[in-house]
């Protein structure tokens, strides 16, 4: 890609996506070598029986972030997951992982940058049918030519990790819907990649199992620290999980932000679409609806952290007589919190709308 | 409507058309005359001319010039040979293995050399405990009382040769299979180019490689090896592709996504995820095996299907029926074999101990230790003569035959009458005016027939892939004699499907009832198709209206599976509507469950005709004057291989012909039902 060549890298930026397009078709090439790497038209591209998979991503993703891209099906989210683990080649545009140039890769470059440094989860989590659990999450350890013994015991740590405790030599067909995208997830993390691709892994899971796995989702993270992309087709699963969230339609990513940043401040109709109906208690941090700190008034004994998510200590607030001082990782005090403020949340928003 | 108009147009031309001989409406001229001529000196150069190097003759202790090619081939048919002879010497016992590496002088000396053969009860054992291990006491009680069977029914030693055949055939095809099923997974070029060939092999009738197999390997164990092998690795290819085609794309990424190399991929996922496909197609090559054996005897194979061929040549009907069972037998213990080892999941035991681990074998090597003691026991007893114990000589075990013989002639005397004026009439009334229908139509109407459909069901392309097909055909000498083939398979095919589509309908509307009528279907399945001539023969000695039943019956399996099938498929929620709707069952069969089912019903009748066509083509085996009888003629003929091949390759084109018709037909049919 000697067109992208002036482009900056990014030092800090783990996964660095300039202008990726993947169009399906033959004469893609061709005809977005006439583009100028901006969005195209994808209606011309349909036109000439082309399919506008990823239209122009530009993002980067951080050591230790969360990023959870999120759209409906067709939006193109499973594609962009994809060329970035280049499970299929990107049409154009420029992909470095850790520094690397992705798309330049030889095909035993990307099988080591696989073995070393990437984890996936499917959706329909892509267990071999005929190796146990344990041999499941050792298998890329053994593809790597790690010992038997060495990758039993790796994979015997997995397990435990996921809490698949004496399930170890069932077969995925033994297994429930959740036990199977634990394994997933264990043998994803099985050789310690540094980047964790998930696509869709709860989507095929029901509601109640869906949350729980969330929790075991946020858990592992805590105690890893992966640098993670997750697909999702779930708002408020990415809502929940998300450090930021980039929201595709049609192959195009329509804003690419913090969940409070996306809920408060949507950048197109299409987003505000997703983001009426969400209760911002959820979302809102006490951080952006703190006053400064005033002096005279009087404050309460309760201290909250200003990253604190409002729905999670509301009820403490609210049940306090005075405003409530609020702190920072250090513990000193930035700001306080009014309870007007945290009422105007809850219900706030009701009453602005017209209807009723 | 556009068919009826078809029709109009057909019976048009099929009137004004005039009968002579030098309108070419009436016929076309003979211009591929030469086509087996080529073919026969195209052999010839391979054979005796084409790059003749010098070799070593042993014996004459002289350099002698022959061609490439022959040595080749017939170094792979002694390297069969050989492996054929060594499994069955396993079985059998005997000296030729061993004779390959010692001089006969020194094997005359050293008589302990001789291999000897394992006791009878040694092999029941043995498949016993195969049974079981595969699936259980049920099989293990079928595989021991079947193969006893074949011991005390006298036909061992032609039972072990057959198995001992098919042992051999069947890896050969499954490796070839294998490979050529990855190689056409990997490659779309490759698979394009093996779909028209695996159906024109698949196609082809038996008899066809015969003489072409013969010309290039000569005759016997080995050619008979080489004929079934093109003949049984078409299935294997297929299933294979469509078992690696049909592994999830998430479970290909995940072994990527694993690190995995392209070798690892395919060989720690792919294959591994694909293994019930691809032991179906082993399965399925197994069958096609069995089903060579008749066949493969026309050149020299030995075993069952050469004495079965005799005993049907001398009409000896009792004999006929006892070979034939052994067949069957074999055929239904190997087929549940595999399907039994395809549908076997592995199970993980962490700690077995030795014992646990090689019980099967443990238990084999005992009991083939009590089987030699049994056999050394029975030496005492059975003094002089046979040792019943140890090894039953052909045609001196127990026999019904004489029973069924004359039970035959009662039943002969009995019915006669009947059976005699059903034959005739259906001879007289029924297959001589269509045969005549047949033959009196001008060739232009077969085209405006088969063309018009083909353009109809699938545009231009059809019309000219089935014309072509059919002008290839209508170009040789052979026109009338395809007419008349033509005209065989069409009735077993009309009555056939009526039969299967009657039949099926009414089982499918209870599912206890299609259960019953699918495992009726897959066990008759499993029947090699030249056992179906012998009860008819039975019935009506050696005339078209045995060869016609036979076809019936043989060509009803597929069209009644595919209409339960296609029936059972109807979505349930459909059944429910209709019922909320107030339709009676005959309304529910006539308005939902019928239109829905027909592409599928459709594809039940392609196979159909497939079954027909071989049934007829085999009829030349008792005497038919069609296609197949001409092939047959061919195999005793000087030149015969070049005509063989291209009647056989006429055969091949007329199923394709009516293969691309109903398959275009199905799936624009599915397409517009929004099904598949």
């Amino acid at each position: 890609m000697a067109s992208n060549e002036h482009l900056p890298t990014d030092p800090q930026a783990v996964i660095q996506c300039d202008s990726v397009f993947k169009i399906f078709g033959d004469k893609a090439k061709e005809m977005l070598a006439e583009t100028q790497g901006s969005i195209v038209d994808a209606k011309a591209f349909q036109e000439a029986g082309c399919i506008v998979g990823v239209n122009n991503a530009s993002f980067n993703v951080t050591r230790g972030e969360k990023l959870i891209i999120m759209g409906l099906s067709g939006s193109g989210k499973s594609t962009l997951l994809r060329c970035i683990s280049r499970l299929t080649d990107a049409t154009a545009g420029r992909i470095l992982i850790e520094g690397q140039d992705l798309l330049a890769m030889t095909d035993k470059q990307l099988i080591e940058l696989r073995r070393e440094t990437m984890g996936m989860v499917f959706q329909s989590f892509a267990l071999l049918p005929h190796k146990t659990v344990l041999e499941n999450i050792a298998f890329p350890l053994q593809v790597k030519g790690v010992s038997t013994q060495d990758s039993v015991k790796k994979a015997m740590d997995m397990v435990e990790l996921v809490g698949l405790q004496g399930r170890e030599n069932y077969f995925p067909r033994e297994l429930s819907g959740g036990q199977q995208q634990r394994v997933g997830i264990a043998r994803s993390l099985a050789v310690e990649p540094d980047i964790w691709f998930l696509d869709e892994p709860f989507s095929a899971l029901d509601p109640l199992i869906r949350k729980e796995m969330q929790d075991e989702f946020l858990r592992l993270q805590s105690v890893l620290n992966k640098t993670i992309l997750f697909v999702t087709h779930d708002f408020d699963e990415a809502l929940r999980l998300a450090d930021r969230i980039a929201i595709m339609k049609d192959g195009v990513i329509e804003q690419l932000d913090t969940p409070a940043n996306i809920v408060l401040n949507p950048a197109t109709e299409y987003v505000k679409k997703f983001t009426e109906d969400v209760p911002r208690e959820k979302v809102l941090r006490i951080e952006s609806v703190m006053d400064p700190v005033n002096s005279s008034e009087a404050l309460s004994d309760l201290k909250v952290s200003k990253d604190a998510i409002i729905e999670t200590v509301a009820e403490a607030v609210l049940s306090e007589q005075h405003p409530v001082p609020v702190a920072d990782e250090n513990n000193e005090v930035v700001g306080v919190l009014h309870q007007s403020k945290v009422i105007h949340v809850l219900f706030g928003k009701k009453a602005d709308e017209p209807h009723q | 409507m556009q068919f009826g108009l078809l029709a109009i147009i057909f019976l048009f031309s099929y009137h004004f058309v005039p009968h002579s001989e030098s309108s070419y409406f009436w016929r076309l001229p003979p211009l591929l005359k030469e086509l087996p001529g080529w073919i026969n000196t195209l052999l010839d150069n391979l054979m005796f001319k084409w790059m003749a190097v010098d070799v070593w003759d042993p014996v004459w202790k002289e350099y002698e010039q022959r061609p490439v090619f022959r040595i080749i081939t017939r170094a792979i048919g002694s390297g069969i040979l050989f492996v054929i002879i060594f499994v069955r010497e396993l079985f059998l016992g005997g000296a030729q293995t061993i004779g390959a590496f010692f001089s006969d002088a020194f094997l005359d000396a050293n008589e302990w050399l001789y291999w000897p053969a394992l006791p009878w009860t040694a092999i029941v054992a043995g498949a016993a405990i195969l049974g079981y291990q595969l699936q259980g006491v049920r099989l293990a009680l079928l595989a021991g009382i079947g193969v006893a069977y074949l011991c005390i029914f006298g036909q061992w030693q032609p039972s072990l040769e057959t198995l001992s055949f098919v042992l051999v055939c069947a890896p050969i095809c499954f490796f070839f299979g294998l490979g050529f099923g990855i190689w056409g997974y990997m490659n779309k070029t490759v698979e394009a180019a093996l779909q028209p060939l695996l159906n024109t092999m698949q196609t082809m009738p038996h008899f066809s490689y015969l003489i072409p197999v013969m010309v290039l390997f000569g005759v016997g164990d080995h050619a008979g090896a080489v004929a079934t092998i093109i003949f049984a690795t078409p299935p294997m290819i297929r299933l294979t592709i469509l078992g690696l085609k049909k592994v999830s794309p998430d479970i290909v990424d995940a072994g990527s996504m694993s690190g995995c190399t392209k070798s690892q991929l395919l060989f720690k996922v792919l294959i591994p995820t694909a293994r019930t496909d691809i032991l179906i197609g082993v399965n399925q090559v197994i069958m096609q095996c069995l089903a060579m054996t008749v066949v493969a005897a026309f050149i020299g194979a030995k075993g069952l299907g050469s004495d079965l061929k005799i005993a049907l040549n001398s009409l000896e009907i009792g004999k006929a029926s006892e070979i034939g069972l052994s067949v069957v037998l074999i055929a239904v213990i190997l087929d549940k074999y595999s399907l039994a080892w395809a549908n076997k999941q592995k199970d993980y035991f962490s700690d077995l101990t030795f014992i646990q681990k090689y019980k099967p074998y443990i238990g084999f090597i005992l009991l083939t230790l009590v089987a030699i003691l049994l056999s050394y026991l029975g030496a005492l007893y059975f003094k002089d003569g046979i040792n019943y114990l140890y090894y039953v000589p052909v045609e001196k075990g127990f026999t019904i035959s004489p029973f069924i013989d004359a039970g035959i002639d009662w039943f002969w005397e009995a019915f006669f009458p009947y059976l005699n004026a059903f034959n005739v009439w259906l001879i007289e009334s029924v297959l001589v005016p269509m045969r005549e229908a047949y033959l009196g139509m001008p060739v232009i109407s077969t085209f405006i027939l088969v063309m018009g459909a083909g353009y109809i069901v699938g545009g231009v392309r059809s019309a000219v892939i089935v014309g072509g097909l059919i002008l290839f055909i209508a170009l040789s000498e052979y026109w009338d004699r395809a007419l008349i083939t033509a005209y065989m398979a069409t009735f077993a095919v009309l009555i056939s499907a009526v039969l299967g589509i009657v039949v099926g309908s009414i089982c499918a509307q209870n599912q206890f009832a299609s259960k019953t009528i699918l495992s009726v279907c897959d066990f008759f399945q499993t029947f090699p198709s030249f056992i179906y001539l012998i009860p008819v023969i039975l019935l009506f000695g050696i005339t078209d209206t045995s060869v016609m039943i036979a076809a019936i019956v043989y060509a009803v399996i597929p069209a009644t599976r595919y209409t339960v099938e296609g029936l059972n498929s109807v979505p349930v929620s459909l059944h429910e509507a209709g019922t909320m709707s107030g339709v009676s069952r005959l309304q529910r069969w006539v308005n939902i469950e019928l239109p829905l089912a027909v592409p599928h019903i459709m594809l039940g009748i392609n196979q159909t005709v497939v079954f027909a066509l071989v049934m007829v083509i085999f009829g030349a085996l008792i005497g038919t004057i069609d296609l197949g009888q001409l092939i047959m003629a061919s195999l005793s003929k000087k030149g015969g291989a070049g005509i063989g091949f291209t009647l056989g390759i006429f055969v091949a084109f007329m199923c394709l012909a009516v293969d691309n018709l109903i398959q275009t037909w199905a799936k624009e049919r599915k397409k517009a039902l929004g099904i598949d």
